[in-house]
């Protein structure tokens, strides 16, 4: 029997397939759908700073323009109601999600300021996460802005949100990162249990017959896996976390090449978005039948096995991968 | 038994809450300033509250107040406790079912918050004119003078209809009492129990109609028995004063609170008194008890219990001392012999042959007129007189009839104990919603009285709202404004006011000022107007200043200075201890806003904890030194009727005008907006020539007309202003002339709707427009005089321009400008639109509504004339009879066109045949046409003039009837879709040449956004708080159904073209016209500049599809609907997730959301369908019949 389970942020898991974060989650339905497919975990999809606080203030002004200003309307909506404003009815909704699912259900808070938001850390363990994910998600466009500056405010972020809350925390971030290495070790020592590689951004794009931005988020595909894979590869063993792969996982395959570069999840959404749940069984059944054509029994064992500090050349993973790829081209007849 | 709880609420509140739990049915329609009473009943019932039986009332809004007044009547007759709240035009469309209650001895009680009667002009405004004008009925009325008695006799009332079988009218004063906040002693469910016979609801359940029990009610009767019939009643009449006064009395048992059917107070000997009801007999209590206790033989009666009018009650409650009495009725009967309280006084004492006593009549507080302690002693001076004034007026200078007394308005009654604060704000910064928070806060955490009341601005943009505060420890009887030199506290919240309004006027010496200004403590003094400082040095006054828009801008508030104002009043008042003040301060908040979320709480309270560190006094000098002074009222060249009265009004001085000053027949000037210059906006838009491509779309969309272009010869531009703007003008209509786009600075209210219409983008840097807004301090005197250079500049030759493309049309002037409306208004630039193609020739009947109110609400109006002085004449009759007005305009010009045509062939010989010919077969489908028929015309007056034919005079007087005048009739969709259905319905039918211009904003925007059928499905509304859970009902649809009716829909935001081709065809078409217009509104909940995003989305959802219905094309065979719009293309989330009225049921009930957005897109896709069916359809020629 082969053995598909793994151990992520403490928690066991039957399988190294996580649902990340995405609209997947919305629905306790959908939800229900992840856990009967096969998933090991889910992320729900995001709680967002802004959405935190502006939902709150931009329901407050519409409900207020206006008001108290004309004799005769003296307000121009009802206002009787509790509104569920975003974190009450994310809250809400995760305790319905982990309620209706098996397997545990990951928290996604997505933000890069320290203030009041992050308490809601602690609101979604109170709601029933068994961890929660941290999305620094944060565009460096100011010029003055140093690259320390902004790792110590994240380093101080996750410290905040790690304060906050006694289940463990996992750190999602951008590749964009100097040194990388340094960063997810001072994550890890501010109390990140897990780095999430790596989120992806939504895109702006041009209209041109109205000379206006847009902003698109187009599907990943498996040519995006190389990037986590590499990043995954050289962090293990080095930090004290356990490691997720994002972006890019589209086949059995691609799960397989996470495990043994050494995380202990891969994460999926593309994938399911566009190929239907099913895709969960299937996946597992190729990992299944890879392993056991190659002998493996469990996943656990080849966690890391392809890691930077596993593989014969542990350059493959820096520099010298690059001048072995070039080399690898053969002039064309 | 639950112990009663003190409360801090309005008289509105104080009455449904009882009305509430002790009825079952509720049948309403919304009426200001009886509103909030249906609001509050149906926020109480959608939120599961139950009534003292423990059952949820129904509450149903009906399409009008004679619907809410026919479902009242069923509900009672087939055995429900059943209720209505309403005001004045909606009581009198109750009037007919009133006499069939009262005829049919059913307990009922309507509450009623009294207001003015429509006449010479509307008024929302409090008196008893409505109320007076149903005491015929059989009604008993009842009518309480404060907010606790509002609540107490809305019991007492009920108590008493059941037991009587009379139908009850419990009123107040509108506003007065309506608005008022005051702290009352909240009566419990044990209270209403007690009050409320079980046997008696029974008895009332057993005389329902039911087949189990048949019989039939509501029979014809003849001259043999109806006079009989109606005699029956007699003892169920005289038993009503008994019943009430046992009521009052089992009431004051219970609650300590003790009233008569004519309460006493006063000197036992009294010798002179007063007699009136309402709010007003609060104020004579309170003058009486203060000139009493100065040994004056003086008292006042109050009658609670007008109808049935008990003589027996009154003459017992008048002392036998009383030499003099003054009837004071708030109300007007023009041509009777007295008022009607008067009457009864007089009659009472008559028949109990009191006929020493000297009585006198007078009217006093119309529409809310103030009525003071001053004016209460006034006319206990006026009855010591020899020969006192009989049907006197007071409040008012009466100069034409000579009716008015003489009062000293610095008389005053105020307890030096009790606190007075008198707060200025601009509307959107929400002053009164802090200062109602505030007298909470004093009235539940003091032993304090408290009382609030305010006082709101005639505009919906850039409104001043006056917020009166009193509190202390002795009773506040005071149901008037703070007068002048007695306020101990006076604020101003937005600097700009002190250049506009005397606020000072109000502070007493040795008060306190706080102002919020842009400055710092060092700066300030020396941007005050010399006037404003010169009262602070003369008064005395402590001076405090805060830079509250700073604090709001750092702690995230934006424009709301509320809660750091509020904070400010009380660290400087000292109502509170500081500390106890700001947890006050942030428990209010949470209770406020904590439903809205965590994070506007939070902003709230970083706001209050950085506020005390800026606030400071600030060191007065000792002599004024501001170059600086007060601005005009209006500009100096207006004329003496806009500088004297309406200038007047604008700085807020109208009570001072005399009745001389006001037109005798309710007609005004028109274009007198141009005068008034409100100076709101804090940023304009600035044309880049440059860039522009000259469309006109930004002058198409504007709502107040403040952004105009215009062609015109370029010899003129060496007098134009050295920052004026012009560049080559690109009409191919005009070759070799200059253009120019010009913003009016100081009408603009800034909500950037041109600049989200301009298409023109810079080809280097896209964010920037040929229009782009900018602030406006450093442009507002260089742009002033380039407005008023571009006025000067000649407008377009009309009969030179064919105005079927945007930019042509844009260059029409608009007779329709500067209006009140909100800023961004989506209904204004479809009224300007329709003033600028037709506003020279046009008539306007505009049914009540927001559209009436931003057209003619004084003190300026926005209807406007051009050079000729020829522009829209326009009228508002009511809310229900719109349509009919305007086709009775219609019908007058087509039966004097008729006259004219009959008689004009008689003058041939004098006015030749040619002339003759050409007058009666006249083209004037063109301006030009049009043009034309106006010079012959003036030929026939030439050659008529002065003919003493009797014919000739008549065909002179009605001659101007051949000039083309086109009648429009404009309203919302509560007037359209609902009340003035009917109406609009026949006029369809009519087939006469009338055009409806229906601004649809989806709900009743003018009184608070209460649903209408147009409310689409799933949206929020008052009236509709779960969402509208049906679809919005299809008026094109409808009116296509008579196959002779020119019907549009149209979204200008979504195509302009359309819009304009629509109302053109609309006009050209010689029968009805209906153009449903799609007008974005604050009610929705969005950002106003992105209102014409919306009207795009709205129309690519498939929500709003445009179309065009004209029956002219089935007399070429063709088909007469075009649908205009594409096929849906864009997900309905898409248009109404950025609306507040579709979101906040997301947030409040997502489940029941998705369900009505499922339920709507299929709304959207089957009605696609059958449009699209509809305009497949083959037509084969003539009459509209289809093969």
């Amino acid at each position: 029997m082969t053995d598909l389970t793994t151990r992520y942020l403490g928690l066991d898991l039957r399988n190294p397939i996580v649902a990340s974060a995405s609209p997947l989650s919305k629905k306790v339905d959908s939800a229900r759908k992840l856990d009967d497919a096969g998933v090991g975990a889910i992320v729900m999809y995001s709680l967002f700073e802004e959405q935190i606080i502006h939902e709150s203030l931009e329901l407050d002004h519409y409900l207020t323009r206006g008001t108290d200003s004309f004799a005769e309307a003296l307000s121009y909506l009802p206002d009787a109601g509790t509104y569920a404003t975003g974190p009450g009815k994310y809250l809400d909704h995760l305790t319905a999600v982990k309620k209706s699912v098996s397997v545990p259900v990951i928290g996604s808070l997505n933000g890069v300021s320290k203030g009041g938001w992050t308490r809601y850390a602690r609101y979604m363990q109170e709601a029933g996460a068994d961890a929660i994910e941290l999305n620094l998600y944060y565009i460096a466009a100011d010029p003055s802005l140093t690259a320390k500056e902004l790792e110590d405010a994240q380093v101080e972020l996750v410290e905040e949100v790690k304060s906050s809350i006694t289940i463990p925390l996992a750190v999602k971030l951008s590749p964009f990162v100097t040194a990388l290495p340094n960063f997810a070790k001072r994550l890890c020592d501010a109390g990140a249990a897990g780095l999430v590689l790596f989120n992806r951004f939504y895109q702006p794009d041009f209209d041109l017959d109205n000379l206006e931005v847009t902003h698109n988020l187009i599907l990943s595909n498996s040519d995006e896996l190389p990037l986590p894979l590499r990043w995954i590869g050289i962090l293990y063993g080095k930090v004290n976390a356990d490691l997720a792969l994002t972006s890019g996982v589209h086949t059995g395959a691609d799960v397989l090449k996470s495990m043994m570069a050494g995380a202990k999840v891969a994460m999926t959404a593309s994938e399911l978005l566009a190929h239907g749940y099913n895709r969960v069984p299937a996946m597992l059944e190729e990992m299944t039948q890879w392993m056991q054509s190659n002998e493996y029994e469990s996943i656990r064992q080849m966690q890391g096995s392809m890691s930077q500090q596993a593989v014969k050349e542990p350059a493959a993973f820096e520099r010298a991968n690059y001048m072995r790829i070039l080399g690898s081209y053969r002039d064309l007849p | 038994m639950a112990k009663r709880q003190m409360v801090t609420i309005d008289g509105n509140e104080a009455t449904a809450s009882v009305a509430h739990r002790v009825n079952e049915v509720i049948a309403i329609y919304p009426i200001t300033p009886s509103s909030a009473m249906g609001e509050f009943a149906d926020e109480w019932s959608a939120r599961g509250k139950k009534n003292i039986w423990g059952t949820v009332p129904l509450v149903i809004e009906m399409q009008s107040e004679g619907g809410a007044a026919g479902t009242v009547h069923g509900a009672l007759q087939t055995g429900a406790l059943t209720t209505t709240f309403t005001a004045s035009q909606g009581l009198l469309l109750m009037i007919p079912n009133m006499y069939k209650i009262a005829g049919e001895l059913t307990s009922t009680v309507f509450h009623v918050a009294a207001r003015a009667i429509a006449a010479q002009g509307l008024s929302i405004f409090g008196d008893h004119q409505d109320v007076m004008a149903v005491r015929q009925t059989g009604w008993a009325l009842l009518g309480s003078g404060s907010v606790q008695e509002a609540h107490d006799f809305a019991i007492i009332s009920a108590a008493a209809t059941l037991k009587s079988r009379i139908p009850f009218l419990h009123f107040f004063d509108g506003f007065r009492t309506s608005h008022e906040v005051a702290k009352i002693e909240q009566l419990t469910d044990d209270d209403l129990r007690l009050m409320v016979d079980d046997d008696l609801v029974r008895a009332h359940r057993a005389r329902a109609l039911t087949p189990d029990r048949p019989v039939l009610r509501g029979t014809a009767q003849n001259p043999d028995v109806y006079f009989q019939g109606r005699e029956t009643v007699n003892p169920f009449y005289a038993a009503v004063p008994g019943i009430v006064e046992e009521a009052m009395q089992k009431f004051a048992r219970l609650t300590g609170r003790y009233y008569s059917l004519f309460d006493y107070i006063g000197d036992p000997d009294a010798e002179r008194v007063v007699i009136l009801m309402g709010s007003g007999g609060e104020t004579a209590e309170a003058t009486v008890r203060a000139l009493a206790a100065q040994g004056e033989k003086v008292g006042a009666i109050r009658v609670r219990l007008f109808r049935p009018f008990s003589v027996k009650h009154f003459i017992d409650a008048l002392p036998q001392t009383v030499k003099s009495v003054a009837v004071l009725d708030r109300t007007k009967e023009p041509g009777a012999a007295g008022e009607p309280l008067y009457q009864d006084v007089i009659n009472a004492l008559f028949e109990s042959g009191r006929t020493n006593v000297r009585v006198i009549g007078g009217r006093y507080g119309l529409s809310s007129k103030e009525f003071t302690p001053a004016m209460v002693k006034s006319v206990f001076d006026e009855l010591a007189k020899p020969a006192p004034k009989n049907h006197f007026t007071i409040g008012i200078i009466d100069d034409v009839s000579h009716t008015s007394l003489d009062y000293d308005p610095s008389f005053s009654i105020e307890f030096p104990e009790t606190v007075r604060c008198v707060f200025f704000g601009l509307g959107a910064d929400g002053t009164v919603g802090a200062n109602k928070n505030s007298i909470k806060i004093i009235g539940e955490e003091t032993d304090n009285n408290a009382q609030g009341y305010f006082v709101y601005d005639s505009k919906k943009s850039g409104t001043l709202t006056t917020s009166y505060l009193r509190f202390g420890p002795k009773p506040l009887q005071a149901p008037y404004l703070i007068a002048p030199n007695t306020s101990n506290f006076v604020a101003c919240h937005q600097f700009s006011f002190l250049e506009r309004y005397d606020m000072l006027k109000y502070a007493m010496p040795g008060g306190i000022f706080l102002l919020n200004s842009i400055y710092g403590v060092e700066e300030v003094w020396d941007k005050l107007p010399a006037e404003v400082q010169q009262a602070i040095i003369e008064k005395k006054l402590r001076f405090y200043n805060i830079n509250a828009y700073d604090v709001a801008e750092k702690t995230g508030m934006g424009s709301r200075v509320n809660t750091i104002m509020q904070t400010c009043f009380f660290a400087i008042s000292g109502v509170l201890p500081r500390e106890q003040a700001i947890a006050e301060i942030k428990h209010m908040i949470e209770k406020t806003y904590g439903k809205r979320g965590e994070a506007i709480v939070q902003k709230n309270f970083e706001a209050v904890d950085a506020t005390l560190a800026n606030l400071f006094e600030v060191k007065v000098p000792e002599q004024a030194t501001s170059a600086l002074t007060r601005r005009a009222a209006v500009s100096a060249n207006a004329p003496g009727f806009v500088k004297d009265v309406l200038g007047a009004m604008i700085t807020y001085d109208g009570d001072l005008v005399p009745v001389s000053a006001m037109p005798v027949d309710g007609t005004f000037p028109t274009g007198t907006t141009q005068w008034e210059k409100r100076n709101i906006a804090l940023e304009i838009p600035v044309w880049e020539p440059d860039l522009c491509i000259q469309c006109g779309k930004c002058v198409f969309v504007c709502p107040h007309a403040v952004i105009r272009h215009k062609v015109y010869d370029k010899a003129l531009l060496p007098k134009a202003p050295e920052t004026f703007k012009s560049t080559e003008a690109k009409f191919k209509e005009f070759p070799g002339m200059a253009y120019t786009i010009q913003v009016a600075p100081e009408d603009c209210t800034g909500c950037t709707l041109c600049v989200e219409a301009c298409p023109a983008k810079d080809k280097t840097q896209v964010g920037r427009r040929a229009i782009n807004m900018a602030p406006q301090p450093p442009l507002r005197e260089s742009e002033a005089a380039n407005w008023d250079f571009f006025l000067e500049l000649p407008e377009v030759d009309r009969t030179t321009l064919t105005p079927n493309t945007i930019k042509n049309s844009q260059l029409l002037q608009p007779l329709f400008e500067f209006s009140g409306a909100c800023s961004g208004c989506g209904e204004t630039p479809y009224v300007k639109l329709v003033s600028q193609l037709f506003g020279d020739h046009m008539i306007v009947a505009n049914a009540t509504g927001c559209s009436s109110i931003y057209g003619g609400n004084l003190p300026t109006t926005p209807w406007s004339v051009n050079k000729d002085g020829r522009g829209p004449a326009w009228s508002n009759s009511l809310f229900e009879d719109n349509a009919e007005f305007g086709l009775g305009m219609r019908l007058t010009l087509d039966k004097q066109i008729e006259y004219v045509r009959e008689i004009l062939p008689g003058f041939t010989s004098i006015l030749g045949e040619t002339l003759v010919h050409d007058l009666l077969s006249a083209n004037q489908s063109t301006d030009a046409g049009i043009k034309q028929q106006r010079d012959r015309v003036d030929a026939l007056k030439g050659k008529l003039a002065g003919n003493p034919d009797t014919k000739a005079k008549d065909l002179l007087s009605l001659a101007d009837v051949l000039v083309k005048k086109s009648v429009w009739i404009m309203g919302g969709d509560g007037w359209a879709y609902d009340i003035g259905y009917g109406g609009l319905d026949h006029v369809m039918a009519s087939g006469r040449n009338v055009n409806i211009l229906v601004l649809d904003t989806e709900v009743y925007s003018n009184t608070g956004g209460q649903a209408s059928k147009s409310t689409p499905r799933g949206a929020v509304a008052k009236f509709a708080m779960a969402g509208k859970g049906i679809s919005k009902k299809d008026l094109g649809l409808l009116a296509m159904s008579y196959g002779y009716v020119y019907v549009a829909r149209v979204a200008m935001g979504a195509n302009d073209q359309h819009t304009l081709k629509a109302i053109l065809e609309a006009e050209a078409y010689d029968g009805p016209s209906l153009i449903i217009a799609y007008s974005h509104c604050i009610a929705h909940g969005i950002d106003m500049a992105k209102g014409l995003e919306q009207q795009k989305l709205a129309v690519n959802t498939g929500h709003w599809p445009l179309f065009r219905y004209n029956p002219a094309l089935t007399l070429e065979g063709k088909n007469p609907l075009t649908i205009d719009s594409k096929e849906p293309n864009t997900p309905l989330e898409q248009y109404v997730y950025n609306e507040t009225r579709y979101r906040m049921l997301l947030q409040a009930d997502e489940e029941r959301a998705e369900m009505l957005l499922k339920q709507a897109k299929h709304d959207i896709k089957s009605r696609w369908q059958f449009f699209q069916q509809m305009a497949a359809m083959h037509y084969d020629g003539g009459n509209g019949s289809e093969h």
